[in-house]
């Protein structure tokens, strides 16, 4: 009986440009490098892989279904740099067996800090959905699938939203199964999708590594993992990052052939099926409740927030962008506004990141800086500005009150 | 093994980087000799401002009393000789002749320390050169009073007695490469120097590179090939508990970015200044600490007043001891911008003393360090971006410091011994196969 579930989540920054103390100017962001980025992800991920999930959904019929939540900061750049792969979202959404999940526009941790920002976001993101792809979102996840008891009564008291997504991190599970539905203690409305973290990272992490006893993974061998579940829960959730095919794990590693096959293969056995979120929490009923009072994620071993609030300067950070919210809403100032969200974007809290630093890992191949020191150095000294600007904006309007 | 310098007479990293080699050989069971110059009238330092120095104290007494528990497996060596390193023709010439008026005045000094019986310091011909050569004929005849199996031979003043000591003994020969004269002079090499540097590299059966900087330099410059160079990085010497209570008990109004080095062109002291004033731009409570003494001294001194930063920039001559450890307590960056830095002991120091740490990228500790900031030296705008970060934003300091010093316990002198241990029994099986 097992249904896949796949949600891919699609983002990329917006990155700062290297800003000094004795910088003056309002220019942030490095257009530049953010175009070359987006057009080189474009190229190798975006483009091909939504011509194959397209060629996927035609070739068998409508059978084969995912899911994808693809950011407001993303969706901004993707319109200037590279408007075709909204084309291709686009087309990939009028098929209707493509779901998109609701998200903050910003990518942010704003639930952690401001949930008047939260709703906000989530409210812009979910209204930009519907104008580009004529959709209206049912289901909500989280930055990093950042998630406790205290975000379904904020996702529930929305009154939009009949799900959300989340990490099966063992912790919570508590050696139950993430193939079930589950429910929150305060809430049994909304119904919780948990990551199948072990089958996920199979294709995201362990894919193209060749120490792994399973290399090479093969589409054949993991619809027998898939179909293993079978009796014994109702939904297989794959969980993760777009950037997993052709960016992640290159095109020489076989991803491509590998997500050719894997529709076909699964729908050999019977039993299985492919559906979006909405849909699994349709069909099945919640099977159990599943308490998180602290906070998880899905982001490295730990699965917590260490990722983003682990060290001094990133707790700093993040308190100096939520500090300024007031001020900031109150010049009423529309670029001002838009600058200061796109500095909440959680990436940039990562990569002041000094959790295995040294080791040189997975943290620094995303890094655009050569150290999380260099990135807190440069977003305060942009934050700095920020609120400079904002301040003399509120100046001027407090003066002419007088006047 | 061949120095020419020890602590506590020391100008540099290299006094430093022996003494804790030589301590942590000492624990492998290596057995040292260590052959030094001994200049008549140590500890006299051209600096204007006046110093405690421990002009008093003699070796002799050194060795028996503090060093025996540390450094047991060492036996020092001296040759009565004013060698001294980072110095250039000029300024040893006015020194020897300062030395023989003081000799003469005080008739014969008698040799009595590490019991080598080297005969009398004959007369200084007064130049560096033929000095190194004196030093090299009296190492020989102390070699050939000793057994051992390997000649270490420390920079470049000590290659001409680490190649006679060879040729004498025909042991192989290990030379360590602290710095070259690249790092010390730019492209303005003294030709005489460099050609006893690349004559040293390439009769030496092994040459030991403090970085992959210096092992660049090594082969590009001095035309030896890659097999023959190996990296040992250097140590750091674990001192206190690295929990500093004392420290903030210190109040002050005024944030101190410290340069502490000698004052020459190697280490970028323009910089330093030029960062200082861009500081000095956006922030009023800093000032700038240089601590050292050198030949850019009085230039120094005149750019700062020339950019009109003069009242912010202090100079406190060369420090020692436990004057370096509280310039270390008082500051809040240190900084070391240098152009050409082989390795660069004093950012452990520092790190060690818990203070948060700017160094160049041209520097051979950057590749060992991955917790400081780092700017290339010439970027005197981004050097100062990072001052006023460390000294406006605490959390980056807290940062900085947790990480920095729990990096810094990592370099230890064991692992750089028992690298030099490996080189020394390749050196000496590949010398028994021949």
């Amino acid at each position: 009986m097992p249904s896949v579930c796949f949600y891919f989540q699609v983002h990329q920054p917006c990155r700062l440009r290297h800003y000094t103390v004795f910088d003056q100017d309002h220019r942030y962001f490095d257009g530049f490098k953010n175009k070359a980025i987006c057009r080189k992800v474009a190229n190798k991920c975006y483009l091909p892989t939504n011509r194959l999930i397209l060629d996927l959904i035609n070739q068998h019929e409508g059978r084969f279904k995912v899911a994808y939540s693809i950011t407001g900061v993303l969706l901004e750049q993707l319109a200037e740099y590279a408007p075709e792969v909204l084309s291709t979202f686009d087309a990939l959404a009028r098929t209707g067996c493509v779901e998109f999940l609701s998200e903050t526009y910003y990518h942010s941790l704003s639930f952690l800090y401001s949930r008047e920002e939260f709703t906000e976001q989530i409210l812009k993101h979910r209204r930009t959905i519907e104008k580009l792809f004529n959709y209206k979102t049912k289901v909500f996840r989280n930055t990093e699938l950042i998630y406790s008891n205290d975000l379904v009564d904020a996702i529930e008291s929305m009154g939009i939203f009949d799900g959300v997504l989340t990490e099966g991190a063992d912790r919570i599970l508590n050696g139950r199964s993430p193939n079930f539905i589950y429910n929150s203690p305060r809430n049994k409305r909304i119904k919780l999708l948990l990551k199948n973290y072990a089958l996920s990272d199979d294709i995201a992490f362990r894919f193209s590594n060749r120490g792994w006893n399973e290399w090479p993974l093969m589409a054949g061998k993991f619809s027998d993992w898939v179909s293993r579940v079978n009796g014994n829960g109702y939904v297989v959730n794959l969980f993760m990052d777009y950037e997993t095919f052709g960016e992640h794990q290159w095109k020489d590693t076989g991803i491509f052939d590998f997500m050719r096959h894997l529709p076909g293969e699964i729908m050999r056995n019977q039993d299985n099926n492919f559906k979006t979120p909405s849909e699994v929490i349709g069909s099945y009923p919640a099977t159990d409740v599943i308490d998180v009072p602290g906070l998880i994620s899905w982001a490295d071993m730990e699965r917590d927030l260490s990722a983003w609030l682990g060290n001094p300067m990133q707790s700093n950070a993040l308190h100096e962008v939520y500090r300024m919210e007031r001020n900031i809403k109150k010049t009423g100032d529309k670029e001002l506004l838009a600058d200061w969200r796109k500095l909440q974007t959680s990436d940039h809290f990562y990569y002041m990141c000094t959790k295995y630093f040294s080791d040189g890992d997975v943290h620094k191949y995303f890094n655009p800086y050569d150290s999380p020191y260099d990135s807190y150095i440069n977003y305060m000294n942009v934050m700095g500005n920020l609120e400079k600007r904002c301040k003399k904006k509120l100046n001027i309007e407090a003066e002419q009150l007088e006047v | 093994m061949l120095g020419w310098e020890f602590p506590p007479f020391i100008s540099g990293g290299l006094g430093t980087a022996c003494y804790g080699l030589t301590k942590a050989m000492s624990k492998l069971g290596l057995e040292v000799a260590f052959v030094l110059p001994r200049a008549v009238s140590a500890g006299k330092e051209s600096t204007h401002v006046k110093m405690k120095t421990p002009a008093d104290i003699n070796y002799s007494r050194l060795n028996l009393e503090e060093y025996e528990q540390e450094l047991k497996n060492v036996k020092f060596k001296m040759i009565d000789s004013p060698l001294r390193p980072y110095e250039t023709a000029e300024s040893f010439k006015h020194e020897i002749e300062e030395l023989i008026q003081a000799k003469q005045s005080r008739c014969n000094v008698t040799i009595s320390s590490g019991g080598a019986d080297v005969g009398q310091p004959g007369h200084y011909s007064g130049d560096m050169y033929s000095e190194i050569h004196r030093y090299a004929a009296a190492a020989v005849r102390l070699a050939l009073q000793d057994d051992f199996d390997v000649i270490h031979a420390h920079d470049w003043m000590t290659y001409p007695a680490g190649i006679a000591v060879a040729a004498v003994t025909g042991r192989p020969l290990v030379v360590h490469v602290h710095s070259t004269e690249f790092d010390r002079s730019g492209e303005h090499v003294n030709q005489m120097i460099y050609d006893i540097e690349r004559a040293g590299m390439h009769a030496a059966n092994k040459i030991i590179a403090v970085s992959y900087l210096t092992r660049n330099i090594v082969i590009s410059r001095y035309g030896i090939t890659g097999d023959k160079v190996e990296v040992v990085y250097n140590g750091v010497e674990r001192n206190g508990n690295g929990l500093n209570f004392g420290k903030s008990s210190i109040r002050k109004d005024e944030k101190i970015v410290l340069f502490l080095g000698r004052i020459t062109m190697q280490k970028g002291p323009e910089y330093f200044l030029g960062a200082a004033k861009k500081v000095l731009e956006v922030m009023d409570n800093v000032k700038f600490v240089m601590a050292g003494s050198g030949d850019m001294m009085r230039k120094t001194v005149e750019l700062a007043a020339q950019l009109g930063i003069g009242s912010k920039v202090l100079f406190t001559g060369f420090l020692r001891g436990e004057d370096v450890r509280r310039v270390y307590e008082l500051a809040d960056l240190y900084v070391m911008p240098s152009v050409s830095e082989p390795f660069g002991i004093a950012p452990l120091e520092a790190l060690n003393h818990d203070i948060p740490v700017l160094i160049s990228r041209q520097s051979g500790v950057s590749e060992v360090l991955t917790h400081v900031l780092k700017a290339d030296f010439w970027d005197v705008n981004e050097i100062a971006n990072k001052i006023v970060a460390v000294l406006k934003y605490p959390p980056l300091q807290m940062t900085l410091k947790e990480h920095g010093n729990f990096e810094v316990r990592k370099l230890k002198w064991e692992d750089a011994a028992e690298k030099c241990r490996m080189v020394y029994e390749q050196v000496v099986s590949s010398a028994v196969c021949v």
